[in-house]
């Protein structure tokens, strides 16, 4: 065995490693950005045009006027309606997020290589980008109208917003107990399994029931165009100007929303 | 056959240069010492020989136990499979914190048991009985079913060499496995450490910020400083003073100042200070 190799003194001077100045200049850059667009699109969103929110605001409480007596005449028919629509929600979202498990896996960037990582995200940006909306007219067609649509386009829109925050909860995990399992010699596959699923499953829990929230609310937006529920109901009595049915139905919304919101919050609390 | 043989091993992150021309072998049942302050390359060197991070390329090669697991700066093919060979303790405890202490001991086996078997989490009564038994040897046997996160530092650490327990490697790396510990604590995880190497002749490397603990518990100390290997022999040999000439001022950090807690107790038998001042008013 060897000996002390070479005993020296240690006292020589360290040089300080010089300041990264580019990432100074990149955060400024950013900022510089941000301000510009905002700028840009000052002129093109109309935002001058805020003033109308006070000079004009008589027109708005006249039209609200006419939500001010509600009718509950029919309530019984609005619940099932709502109930509808809450199941559609359900099983869009349930699919969604069964889904966006492996593509959320596949589009994070501490486990898959770029070349899976770029293509799983461009999938999921087309599917996020383009509005529940567009979706339920395409699934009309196939389909024919009704819930089965609705499902159908929360499916594949909600797929590609749960993918992304799972991908991004994925990347924000803490990488040194799936290292600890790598270095018992566990595979690819099961340094996720153990290292990474039980890190983010509080957290895709909460996302998928945020999402669950958010698409009960959608799902009545897509009875417009014939996707069943309570939407669908709502905007019959809109167009026909029968503003206190939709004002009863309105409120029907507005506390189930906040029932299923305050729901949803306990089951997060269990998860967590 | 050497259990752990570098040559030419260096490494730099940006402009800081981390490993500088590493070349050392140590035996099989071997007890080794890493010290060196921080910053000093002794996580980089650990990292690199549990396959954990790669060498920038050059001639450079790591083998444990014969085979090598990089070369040139690439990991083998077979790294995936010699990693089980090789245990690794690390300093924050690394347990999955969610999952209970008895998962985190079971997840030691899967790079022995079937990949269909291990994906599925599905461990055998006898590996179960195993995972028990191992933190059982590492007096922490009441706390299988608690999460990992409940526990306290010290319990972490032993339910994460319990995990390298079930796992059986040949060779143990600890990176400062003690350093975010109690002085009991730190004890207690070393003398275990030592156990395991003397009853099961598994080669032990410990990379430690004091050389006190240097000297008690490894025959052999390997000295790091900037990256290069400034002293490789005996830790007996491991004086303050030559630690002096080799970290300069740096050395404080690794000589702790006699340790309060055993100067502690003498000073309540002093009768002097505060009890007489006391009596007085």
């Amino acid at each position: 065995m060897s000996q002390i190799a070479n005993i020296t003194a240690a006292d020589k001077p360290r040089v300080e490693i010089a300041r990264d100045w580019t990432r100074s200049i990149w955060n400024a850059l950013v900022w510089a950005v941000l301000a510009i667009l905002l700028v840009w699109s000052w002129g093109p969103a109309e935002v001058s045009r805020w003033t109308f929110l006070f000079t004009d605001a008589g027109n708005m409480a006249q039209y609200a006027r006419g939500f001010s007596h509600p009718n509950f005449a029919e309530w019984r028919y609005y619940l099932e309606q709502m109930v509808v629509t809450i199941q559609i929600a359900l099983w869009g979202t349930f699919l969604a997020a069964a889904l966006a498990i492996p593509f959320g896996i596949l589009s994070a960037r501490n486990v898959a290589p770029w070349y899976i990582v770029q293509p799983v995200r461009r999938l999921m940006d087309a599917c996020r980008s383009i509005h529940e909306l567009v979706f339920a007219v395409l699934f009309v067609v196939a389909v024919g109208l009704g819930p089965f649509a609705g499902v159908m386009a929360l499916f594949v829109h909600t797929t590609g917003i749960l993918a992304k925050l799972f991908s991004e909860a994925i990347e924000a995990t803490d990488p040194r107990p799936v290292e600890a399992i790598r270095a018992t010699g566990a595979s690819r596959l099961q340094e996720v399994i153990f290292g990474i699923i039980p890190q983010v499953i509080p957290l895709w829990m909460s996302f998928a029931l945020y999402r669950f929230e958010s698409n009960v609310r959608a799902a009545t937006v897509l009875g417009v165009i014939g996707a069943g529920g309570i939407g669908q109901v709502l905007f019959e009595a809109i167009r026909g100007f029968y503003y206190s049915e939709a004002s009863a139905m309105l409120i029907i919304m507005l506390v189930t929303v906040s029932i299923l919101d305050l729901l949803s919050q306990q089951l997060r609390k269990v998860f967590m | 056959m050497d259990a752990i043989s570098i040559r030419n091993l260096s490494k730099t992150f940006g402009k800081k240069v981390a490993l500088d021309n590493i070349s050392l072998d140590i035996k099989q049942g071997e007890m080794v010492a890493l010290i060196g302050a921080s910053g000093s390359g002794k996580s980089t060197l650990i990292r690199h020989i549990c396959g954990l991070e790669t060498a920038q390329s050059g001639h450079s090669t790591i083998e444990v136990l014969g085979n090598p697991i990089q070369r040139d700066g690439r990991l083998a093919s077979r790294a995936r499979e010699m990693r089980r060979n090789i245990g690794v303790i690390f300093q924050q405890f690394n347990l999955v914190s969610r999952l209970s202490v008895l998962s985190n001991v079971l997840l030691g086996n899967l790079g022995r048991i079937p990949l269909w078997r291990g994906t599925l989490g599905l461990f055998t009564a006898e590996e179960k009985r195993l995972a028990r038994e191992a933190l059982a040897r590492v007096g922490i046997p009441e706390v299988a079913w608690q999460r990992a996160s409940t526990l306290s530092g010290g319990q972490q650490q032993r339910a994460a060499i319990a995990r390298t327990l079930v796992q059986r490697s040949n060779i143990l790396i600890a990176d400062e496995p003690i350093a975010s510990l109690d002085p009991s604590s730190a004890r207690r995880i070393m003398e275990v450490l030592a156990t395991i190497n003397r009853d099961e002749k598994i080669t032990c490397i410990v990379s430690l910020h004091q050389v006190e603990y240097a000297r008690r518990y490894c025959p052999r100390t390997i000295a790091l400083r900037d990256g290069k290997v400034v002293f490789d022999g005996p830790s007996s040999a491991l004086t303050n003073q030559s630690l002096m000439e080799l970290y300069g001022a740096g050395s404080e950090e690794l000589i702790p100042d006699t340790a309060p807690a055993f100067v502690m107790p003498e000073r309540f038998h002093q009768p002097h200070d505060g009890i007489s001042i006391l009596a007085t008013a």
